[in-house]
């Protein structure tokens, strides 16, 4: 059977529904049997719980391919990430896991100075083909050193591709695509979504980079999400359909490339937006996409673009206190309350 | 561990001596060229520690693979590095080996396994731990030298990708080239141990310090290195006693040493020291030697030349390259 080519996964049948985890562990399955110079490595993706990962997003590989291909490391993200780009840069395709993206900060140079840079240093020579794969995101109780959402620091990077899938489908086809790709890509999954269920077409297929996927198409109001905060809007949409006002929720699926077409096509339609992210408000992804909105259509917008961040402080632990500090539902449906005019 | 010098051929040791002339001679005009600033930005010559990239590099095959330094120009020539795309690379130009975009830090040359200089400290040790386990788990035979400094091994970087090259047995060698100094911090006052091959001991692999002035014994000590690591023994730590002759860049004013210490190391210029074995030895003649050095200036003319008529890059490349 040909491999399929999703666009959007916003209409599939729910004929298989599997978890955010299994539609990953499915994604590396198939490209590890597909390819033998993918491999896994990081720590504890070969035994720890349920045989493989501490989300469990590499159960069973270590079964099926062995220690060769999937690679506990010792504590050392520097390592791992640069142990990963030079493989990579040396002909095989690492999918190197670092175990929260908050620990990004101790592998930066491998990826920012070297793994980003090298080719273009290098006047196109070098290949780069590397996967990092990590997960960001609120909600657990674990705090400040666990709980960010650092997309922004990547999209900022050049050389480096961004994907921050928020539905089991995407994040399966991302990640086969994100695999094949011959770049560093940063792949951020969100530990509050690894549960989560969706449906997933049987067979293999994969999703380009760079298209945005209209989750509910709306009329009055773009709403534009990030990870977790795609699922809030679609809450936010069902609910605010009862009061007459209809909400266009877009996942851009990947940061890097962006998909800002379909969203301008968007504004054009509603004139309002509103950007959400779990990640800090000061600096955060949605300030880009914002100055990308006004340089592309803001003869389209009838209003101040809003976003719904986190608040500019450390994640804090208190489950109270953690639910002020990051976006929850009522934030959500206030924000596209307050910019439809009534 | 004691490290047994064995016997070279002679075409092999005049090429070592014509490699470490190139070096010699090539950061010389470099040093003209930015004095008279057609090479911008910053450069870190190599001269002093000729013998330390030729001896490393002549106990390899040309797919195996370096990663280098801010310093790298010599690991680039003793790798088989062309002194005309290098040069042309200093001067930013179109023809250069990164077309202009690199310049002095980031040279390489992926066809003879050159994976890059690196203006990181320390930034090559995982590319050069990576290039091992890629050459361990394609079978391939490849070993991987990973060339830093006194400054660099201080990194955290060299602990942890040490420390997973031994785990794992990866064919890397760890290459400190002591130059006694990083900028201004003597080795002395910035490692808590005074023979740093001794800190392969906590990454349980052979460590091992030889004078790297004689090109000969730094051969030996990485041929015996390379062998381990092709038997899939794992990796070296291989520490090499050596000198910059010159400040850390061009227009380091060096108050951090002093003249006679300077002066002392030129006595032992690895370049002389083995014209002088290969004289005394009978493999070459005094008119031998300076008939290659006479060769290597003309190549290092040939190359200057080469870089001055090359045409800058189109401002349009700027944007190429970022991805494949």
């Amino acid at each position: 059977m040909p491999e399929a080519t999703l666009m959007s996964t916003a209409n599939l049948p729910a004929t298989r529904q599997i978890t955010y985890v299994m539609a990953l562990n499915e994604a590396l399955r198939e490209e590890m049997r597909r390819d033998p110079s993918v491999f896994v490595m990081g720590e504890d993706v070969a035994i720890w719980g349920n045989k493989g990962g501490v989300y469990g997003v590499t159960q069973g590989l270590y079964e099926e391919f062995g220690a060769e291909r999937v690679r506990d490391t010792p504590i050392s993200e520097e390592g791992i990430v640069g142990t990963a780009v030079g493989a990579a840069v040396t002909g095989m395709r690492p999918v190197a896991e670092i175990m929260y993206a908050d620990f990004m900060a101790l592998a930066m140079d491998p990826l920012v100075n070297q793994g980003a840079k090298l080719r273009y240093m290098f006047g196109g020579k070098a290949r780069v083909p590397v996967v990092i794969r990590t997960q960001e995101g609120a909600g657990r109780g674990i705090a400040a050193q666990h709980s960010q959402s650092l997309e922004a620091w990547f999209a900022h990077i050049p050389g480096i591709k961004v994907c921050v899938p928020s539905q089991p489908a995407d994040a399966k086809g991302l990640l086969k695509t994100a695999i094949r790709d011959d770049n560093p890509v940063m792949f951020l999954e969100h530990k509050m979504l690894y549960a989560t269920k969706g449906p997933v077409p049987e067979g293999e297929y994969t999703i380009p980079f760079g298209v945005a996927d209209v989750k509910r198409e709306g009329k009055d109001v773009t709403f534009i999400g990030i990870h977790t905060m795609v699922n809030r809007g679609l809450t936010a949409a069902a609910k605010l359909a009862a009061e007459g006002i209809s909400v266009e929720v877009i996942d851009p699926r990947t940061l890097v490339p962006f998909d800002i077409e379909t969203i301008v096509n968007s504004v054009k339609k509603t004139g309002r937006v509103v950007i959400a992210h779990e990640a800090y408000s000061r600096g955060g992804i949605a300030g880009e996409i914002a100055m990308q909105i006004m340089e592309n259509a803001f003869d389209y917008l009838d209003a101040p673009i809003v976003r719904v961040a986190g608040r500019n402080v450390p994640v804090p632990y208190n489950l109270r206190l953690e639910r002020a500090a990051v976006p929850q539902d009522e934030d959500v449906i206030n924000a596209l309350r307050n910019i439809v005019p009534r | 561990m004691a490290v047994k010098v064995l016997p070279l051929a002679k075409p092999v040791m005049l090429d070592m001596f014509d490699r470490m002339v190139t070096i010699r001679f090539f950061e010389e005009r470099v040093i003209d060229l930015f004095r008279e600033g057609v090479i911008r930005g910053s450069t870190h010559t190599y001269i002093g520690m000729e013998a330390d990239a030729v001896g490393a590099c002549t106990a390899l095959r040309s797919d195996d693979y370096i990663t280098s330094t801010h310093r790298g120009h010599g690991h680039c020539i003793a790798k088989g590095g062309d002194v005309r795309l290098m040069m042309a690379e200093l001067l930013g130009k179109a023809t250069g080996y990164c077309k202009g975009k690199g310049g002095s830090m980031h040279i390489a040359d992926l066809d003879v396994g050159i994976l890059g200089a690196n203006g990181i400290v320390g930034g090559g040790m995982g590319i050069a731990t990576g290039a091992g386990l890629s050459s361990k788990m394609r079978g391939s035979g490849q070993v991987a030298v990973c060339f830093f400094g006194d400054g660099g091994i201080n990194q955290g970087a060299f602990h942890e990708n040490a420390n997973i090259a031994s785990i794992w047995k990866l064919p890397v060698i760890f290459f400190c080239e002591n130059n006694q100094y990083a900028m201004s911090m003597s080795s002395k006052r910035a490692n808590s141990v005074e023979d740093l091959s001794v800190r392969a001991v906590s990454y349980n692999m052979p460590g091992v310090t030889v004078d790297g002035m004689d090109v000969l014994a730094v051969e030996a000590a990485i041929n015996q290195a390379v062998e381990r690591a092709r038997a899939g023994e794992g990796p070296s730590l291989i520490v090499a006693t050596t000198y910059r002759f010159e400040g850390h860049n061009i227009g380091d004013t060096q108050p951090y040493r002093t003249q006679e210490e300077v002066d002392e190391w030129r006595k032992r210029d690895s370049i002389e020291r083995f014209r002088q074995y290969l004289i005394k030895e009978g493999v070459a003649t005094a008119a031998e030697t300076e008939a290659i050095e006479k060769k290597v200036r003309q190549r290092i003319d040939e190359a200057e030349q080469f870089a001055r008529e090359s045409p800058e890059p189109e401002l349009s490349s700027v944007e190429e390259d970022v991805y494949a």
